[in-house]
């Protein structure tokens, strides 16, 4: 008995940790500021719903904007692109946010494009390949090419390095390649910075991350001749990267608070920001 | 004045007691309230015999077989490798090395059991993983055989300290009569000591499953993470990484069959305790 005791006690401390994990990854998703202390400035809530993705760059605006600004308290629920489009169009938040351009289905609706997020494809810096194309990145991550001598590279394996499941990164390059659901990983890591570190210790590797992220510890491959830069990213010529969409209800005049957001968004303040969040802020 | 004082300080040693029962209480509670959701909706069979984990495809699948499996082989290969290496070490401690180089190992033991887990996971993915790709020309070293190596290390302490205590509360008396009847040393300590402390050795073995399973920080570096059958040289996924991979961004049904997960993982831990006891038990009836 003494020692099914101690076992639950043993269970407990494990349960005790997991329940622990629980409890603040539910905090996060919302944030709220204390009362103004100063009731002449900008005041009122905002409510935001949207992409799971954008979680890291609002949730750093929202921190920013609010320290700024104490009067104004913002929400942000983490639902996903197509919830937090409807929520805007229903009225039910006041900025809807999507991580993928508005279909031609989705009217009486104002996107502003506040952010860019180009993912980049590293490889290690011992293998040979320079470029590759969407087609051939799409084959080698279903597990088609397995070989990198298929690609131009030497006749050596692919290792496939993503993300787990649920990672904006991932669901980003997943969708933009058109391989969502359909990838065999040899690894699924838990952070940008796990996958450049197997990426960089493993000479088989193909891993993806956020440009921002990328370092010259791995080789950041050109794709269909195009490398990740800044730049390429705001000119729209790097093929892996979507647009980060504030979406407000056009028939609906936003509230002062609503505006002076989407502007901080929009400001060189944010940049850095932004850029710290793993983006390129739209200008 | 003193009768107040016993009366207090029994009162407190109550609340301390109950502290413990309330904490075991609460969370047993919660876990069976938050894990059976989604248990229901996906039904009991599918979700624990389900081959296939897709929790974010537009189709999703939760099927948890493989991290049950993995778990499980994960568990007994650390089991295979620490136990040995773990009583052999608690013998040496206890009955064969000279009092100098006892304290030197119990001093590196002691050591052993301080590491933190991500220490372990850490030197795992720079050393261990990068090792087992190279001799066994793989594309990717991470896998069940990664996490069995770093697991049967961290079980170590608990089943050394554990045993070497049990070893040394062995009556000597026991070993002096096994001697004046002609044994020798060795024979006398697989044939009279670690029977006689087979008691203890089993609590520092139930112990070091008691970490192998509930590990995850240190298993999530090393073992790869995608929810593959077990397979030694495949990446895979333990019930506990399955939780802490995906917590953070889980929602909806995905997030409960992640509770639903920590609960089988409860229950796992019960089940194992149990079977243990009445193997204790029913071995010190005979």
């Amino acid at each position: 008995m003494k020692k099914a005791i101690s076992f639950i006690t043993i269970a407990v401390i494990i349960f005790a940790s997991l329940a622990g994990c629980g409890s603040s990854a539910n905090a996060g998703t919302s944030t709220e500021s204390a009362t103004p202390p100063d009731p002449s400035a900008l005041s009122g809530s905002i409510s935001t719903n949207g992409s799971t993705s954008m979680e890291k760059v609002i949730a750093s605006l929202i921190e920013a904007f609010t320290a700024e600004n104490p009067g104004v308290t913002i929400t942000y629920d983490a639902t996903g692109s197509g919830s937090g489009i409807t929520a805007a169009s229903e009225g039910s938040a006041d900025i809807g946010l999507s991580s993928r351009a508005l279909k031609d289905s989705e009217t009486g609706l104002d996107a502003t494009v506040i952010a860019l997020d180009g993912i980049a494809v590293i490889v290690n810096n011992a293998n040979a390949v320079n470029d590759l194309t969407i087609e051939q990145i799409a084959g080698l991550f279903t597990g088609e090419i397995i070989s990198w001598s298929e690609v131009g590279g030497a006749d050596i394996p692919v290792a496939l390095i993503g993300r787990e499941a649920g990672s904006g990164t991932r669901d980003g390059f997943e969708s933009i390649i058109g391989v969502a659901d359909a990838c065999i990983y040899d690894q699924e890591l838990t952070s940008t910075g796990a996958v450049i570190t197997a990426v960089t210790s493993n000479e088989y590797a193909i891993g993806y991350a956020s440009l921002s992220a990328v370092s010259d510890k791995t080789k950041t491959l050109t794709v269909n001749g195009v490398m990740c830069t800044e730049d390429t990213v705001l000119n729209g010529t790097y093929a892996i990267q979507r647009p980060f969409i504030m979406v407000t209800n056009s028939g609906k005049e936003p509230s002062d608070a609503v505006k002076a957001f989407m502007e901080y968004a929009l400001s060189s303040a944010a940049t850095e920001i932004i850029a710290n969040a793993g983006a390129v802020q739209a200008r | 004045m003193k009768n107040a004082v016993e009366k207090f300080m029994n009162g407190l040693f109550f609340i301390c007691g109950i502290v413990t029962i309330i904490a075991v209480l609460t969370i047993s509670i919660y876990m069976i309230i938050s894990g059976l959701p989604a248990i229901k909706e996906i039904g009991v069979w599918e979700f624990i015999t389900g081959q296939v984990w897709k929790s974010t495809a537009a189709d999703p699948q939760f099927g948890i077989l493989p991290f049950i499996l993995t778990s499980v082989y994960g568990t007994l290969g650390a089991v295979l490798i620490g136990v040995p290496v773990g009583l052999m070490t608690a013998v040496f401690l206890s009955k064969l090395s000279g009092p100098k180089l006892s304290a030197a190992v119990n001093t590196a033991v002691e050591l052993l059991a301080g590491i933190p887990s991500v220490v372990y996971g850490l030197i795992g993915m720079i050393i261990l993983v990068p090792t087992i790709m190279k001799t066994f020309g793989l594309k990717n070293g991470t896998g069940l055989l990664a996490a069995i190596i770093v697991l049967s290390i961290m079980i170590l302490p608990s089943i050394i300290s554990v045993s070497r205590m049990a070893l040394n509360s062995v009556p000597p008396e026991y070993e002096e009569a096994s001697y004046a009847l002609g044994a020798t040393k060795i024979e006398t300590i697989f044939k009279v000591s670690i029977p006689a402390a087979k008691s203890g050795i089993a609590a520092g073995i139930v112990l070091g499953i008691g970490r192998a399973i509930g590990e995850a920080m240190a298993v999530m570096m090393v073992a790869g993470n995608v929810a593959n059958m077990p397979s030694l040289f495949k990446s895979v996924t333990f019930l506990t990484t399955a939780i802490s991979k995906e917590m953070s961004y889980a929602a909806g049904l995905q997030r409960q069959a992640l509770y639903s997960i920590a609960l089988i993982l409860f229950f796992f831990i019960m089940l194992i305790n149990i079977i243990l006891n009445v193997i204790l038990k029913r071995r010190a009836g005979r």
